[in-house]
Parts: structure tokens; C-alpha cells; sequence
């Protein structure tokens, strides 16, 4: 079963969320982000990029409206869905292959099928050699490449990323940022990212949501029309840099409201 | 390896430098070997009546040992139902630190009159004073985990006992393993003081607690001091074993495990 391409994965309707009786984080968001689709979300600090992917994963609930994930409600598609974080949050006590296995093993999936799916995935993000590593080994990109395989090793349809490369540096970002796409085009999930670096918003996206704070809200809504597939080559196009400033100018707008 | 050697070095100049202060000490105030024995006195004692110290050393190190294994499981298993509510831990948590305040010397008579002289006694009373450590680092080490990592299991739909055994106890490793290295100490202090009560009263059947309390009745001050370096020896040994343990599980994860060369 292909998606289609129109139909909605995520759709969220008034959604509310505010903490106690401080500020709503986010206040009245209505978005739909189709099958297929990679939304970046970006925003400077307290505009509730984060509180997106929490309500979206359903690790928390909303205050007010309502979400939908594939139809469902957030908790109940989570089997479709996989979470990445801003460290690559690895289980110390477990080799790299475990760790890749660990999503398939919490759901039950049987020793020999896991065996195969997690090889097959570190192959997939260039790990092949380390699988018997502990993670303390590894440098911090290697890390997030097994935090990825582990997400991908459930076979998402859709992929939650909050900031994931924000804390390496930039050339180990701009790889994995042309290794996420490449694994995009092969698996076909649909992406929702949170990011502050703009160039990576523009270079991964179909499509970028810019967010204002206080309430948290969408200000600007920018199509990324630049071609497929996209290789390093992209960032020192025209086209690129030009959505790179617009972006810019837009945040700079978020940020003085 | 030569910043180890330099450090053991070191260590054994300070030893010897200690036993010629301690021997200097004698000649020059003349004490007499009833108040301080010389080095050499206490060495011939070892050596004397070394069956003896064995064998006091070995039932001390099993009251110890036993008291510290049983403070383990019971430990962990209590560290376990406080990990699963905050409530549990607000109501509960209180009472542990009770273990931690009574004084044993107190209460190592009335262990005496309800379960007699003799090892398991003692046993109890080492695992009672080790016990509040294991608590209290295993239940920290079992709520400490990172809020993302929660998250992670949870969307992949973990049970409650998913989240437990495959992160929460796991997690807790490390933490158990520094209240182990508290408790290790504290219960062969334990198992000392309880056998100053509640040893057995045969002579030769007692461990290091009884032997201490026999030979400064009998003014075998020679003897007393072999008791009190056995005594350290036994602290130490504990100390070592629970710190290899401590390295051999952790070594290939945790960070604070890491050998200092490491680094």
C-alpha cells in the first residue's frame, strides 16, 4: 500500500497547549501535513517547536482542539511512528546492535527477524562495523546514526526529529542531513523536524513552518520548491541561498512581534 | 601503569615511614608492650597464633558478606517498590532512614536476647547497619532515568514492566554499585560490633569482634593490635572485591567507570 499522496498524516484542529496558568505555549494551531511531506518547524526558543512533536507522539495531551495522526488519536498510532531526540538517548549497557533492535524488541518482534532487521539497518546508516560496540566508543555522529537506525528498525511511516543534530558540528550535520534524505527516498515516511539552523530547515524540507512565541503560533508558511534529488552540491545554488534569506526574514519578523 | 607504581610507592614509603615513628615512639618514651607492642611484637603474634586469627577472620568475613548479600536482595527489592510511585516514596522512604539513624550498639543487645549468641545474629546486625545505603542509592539510581528515554519506550508502547527491567533497573546499576562500596565497609563494622556483643562465647569459635573483646581482657595487647590489623585487612579486601566487581560489570558502559588512563 502506497500513501496517497494527498492524504493527511497529521492533522491538527484549534490545538491549545498551555502549562498551569502561564502563557499557552501554543494557541489556536490549525495545520495539516500531508503523506510524504518533511515539515520543518523553526522558531526562536518559547515559540513550542518541541511542544509540536510532544502533542503529535502524544507524551503529552493537548489543552484545547484536536489532533489526529493518521486518522488516530496521537497515542494510539504510535506503532507508525518513531521519535527522534536531541541526544541520541542510547542505553549505555547495550552494544550498538541491541540498541537498534530495542524498538522491535519492546514490541515483541522474535530474535532471528531482529537479528536481520538491525544488520540490515546498520548497513543502511554506515555502522556495519561497530555493531558489537558500546556506545561510549562512538563519536557523537556515529551515536545519532544509531539513534536513527533504531528509529527506522519499526519501519515508521512517520519520523518526529526534535533538533537531532544540534549538537554536533556542522560538517558531521551537513552529512547526516544528506544521509536523512537519501534514507527518505528509499523508505518513504513522512518527516516532521524541529531545527534552529535555517540552512538545514531549507536543505531537508518540502515544506517550513515559522513559528512566533508568545503565544506560540504559526507566522509563515514557505514551500521549499528546490529539486530532487538534493546532494551537497544544493547549498551553494542561487535558489538556495535565496530561501535561506527569506527564511532568515521571516524569523527576524517572528522574533520582533 | 608507572603513575599506579608511584602511587603504591608512595604508599608503602608512608607504611614504613609509620613503623619506624611507631618503634621511634617506644624507645623514646618507653611504653610498656602491655599500653603499645612494638611492630615486631605484633608481627611474631600474627605468626603465633595465626590458625586462630584465620579462623576468627574467616567467620567475621561470612557474618559480613552474608549480612552485605542479604542487605543486596533485600535492598534492591525494596529500592524496586519504591521506584514505581512517588507516593509509595513519600510514605515509605522516611522509615529507611530510621535503619540509618539507630545506633546499632543499641540495638545489638536486643538482637542478642531475641536470637542468641552467634552467627546469624551478627549476620543480622551487619545486614541491618548495610542496608539503608542499598536503599536509598538503588531507589535514586532506579528514578534518575532521563525523561527521554522514557519517552523512547513509551512510543514504543513499553509495559510498566518493560520500562522497569529494560531501563530503570539496568540504569540503576551504577548507583547500586556505590551503595554497595558504602555498605561493604559499614557491614564488616557491623559484623565487628556485633560479635562485641553477640559473638559466640567459646574461645576460638568467635570472629574478630569477640577475639578484640578477649584479648584486651587478657591485656594480650601483641594479639589485639593483629586483631585490629586483620580487621583492616578484611575492610579492605571487601573494598577491593566490591570495586572489581564494580569495574568488571561497568567498565564497557558507564562513563564514571571509566578507568582514570581513559580519559
Amino acid at each position: 500500500m502506497s500513501p496517497e499522496p494527498a492524504a493527511p498524516m497529521i492533522e491538527f484542529a484549534g490545538v491549545t497547549k498551555s502549562y498551569g496558568n502561564a502563557h499557552a505555549v501554543l494557541q489556536a494551531m490549525d495545520l495539516n501535513i500531508l503523506k510524504g511531506e518533511f515539515v520543518t518547524f523553526i522558531g526562536p526558543s518559547g515559540c513550542g517547536k518541541s511542544t509540536v512533536l510532544k502533542l503529535i507522539s502524544g507524551l503529552t495531551a493537548p489543552s484545547g482542539g484536536s489532533i489526529r495522526v493518521d486518522g488516530m488519536l496521537p497515542k494510539n498510532a504510535r506503532e507508525t511512528v518513531s521519535y527522534i531526540f536531541q541526544d541520541a538517548t542510547l542505553l549505555p549497557w547495550r552494544t550498538v546492535r541491541q540498541n537498534v533492535g530495542l524498538g522491535l524488541e519492546l514490541e515483541g518482534v522474535g530474535k532471528d527477524r531482529r537479528a536481520e532487521k538491525t544488520a540490515a539497518l546498520l548497513e543502511l546508516v554506515g555502522l556495519g562495523g561497530v555493531a558489537k560496540a558500546y556506545p561510549r566508543e562512538l563519536s557523537g555522529g556515529m551515536k545519532m546514526r544509531v539513534s536513527i537506525a533504531r528509529a527506522l528498525a519499526t519501519n515508521p511511516r512517520l519520523l518526529l526529529m526534535d533538533e537531532p543534530f544540534a549538537a554536533l558540528d556542522e560538517m558531521s550535520r551537513d552529512r547526516l542531513n544528506e544521509e536523512l534524505l537519501r534514507l527518505r527516498a528509499e523508505q518513504n515516511w513522512t518527516g516532521v523536524f524541529v531545527t534552529h539552523s535555517v540552512a538545514e530547515a531549507v536543505f531537508l524540507s518540502t515544506r517550513i513552518v515559522v513559528l512566533a512565541p508568545n503565544p506560540g503560533r504559526i507566522c509563515a508558511m514557505l514551500p521549499v520548491d528546490l529539486p530532487w534529488p538534493r546532494t551537497a552540491a544544493l547549498r551553494e545554488t542561487l535558489e538556495f541561498e535565496t530561501l535561506v534569506a527569506q527564511v532568515s526574514h521571516e524569523l527576524r519578523g517572528a522574533l520582533s512581534q | 601503569m608507572k603513575r599506579r607504581l608511584i602511587v603504591i610507592a608512595n604508599a608503602l614509603a608512608v607504611f614504613a615511614g609509620l613503623l619506624v615513628l611507631w618503634q621511634l615512639v617506644l624507645w623514646i618514651f618507653h611504653v610498656p608492650p602491655y599500653m603499645l607492642p612494638s611492630p615486631w611484637a605484633v608481627a611474631k603474634a600474627v605468626g603465633a597464633r595465626f590458625p586462630l586469627l584465620l579462623n576468627a577472620f574467616q567467620i567475621t568475613a561470612e557474618e559480613a558478606a552474608g549480612g552485605l548479600v542479604f542487605s543486596i536482595v533485600v535492598g534492591v527489592g525494596v529500592a524496586l517498590i519504591f521506584a514505581q510511585s512517588r507516593w509509595v516514596r513519600r510514605m515509605l522512604y522516611p522509615w529507611t532512614l530510621l535503619l540509618q539513624t539507630v545506633p546499632i550498639v543499641a540495638i545489638a543487645p536486643l538482637i542478642l536476647m531475641w536470637f542468641g549468641a552467634g552467627t546469624p545474629s551478627v549476620t543480622l546486625i551487619a545486614f541491618i547497619i548495610s542496608l539503608a545505603p542499598i536503599i536509598a542509592n538503588t531507589t535514586q539510581g532506579l528514578i534518575s532515568v532521563d525523561e527521554n528515554l522514557v519517552h523512547l519506550f513509551l512510543m514504543h508502547n513499553a509495559s510498566r514492566a518493560q520500562i522497569l527491567f529494560k531501563l530503570r533497573l539496568p540504569h540503576s546499576v551504577p548507583s547500586l554499585f556505590v551503595g554497595i562500596r558504602i555498605a561493604s565497609g559499614i557491614a564488616v563494622i557491623g559484623a565487628i560490633t556485633g560479635e562485641l556483643y553477640a559473638g559466640s562465647s567459646r574461645v576460638g569459635e568467635g570472629g574478630l569482634g569477640y577475639s578484640i573483646l578477649y584479648a584486651s581482657s587478657q591485656l594480650q595487647t601483641d594479639y589485639l593490635f593483629a586483631l585490629v590489623l586483620a580487621a583492616t585487612v578484611l575492610g579492605f579486601g571487601f573494598l577491593f572485591l566490591v570495586m572489581f566487581l564494580e569495574w568488571y560489570f561497568l567498565h564497557n558502559w558507564h562513563e564514571s567507570a571509566r578507568a582514570p588512563e581513559a580519559e
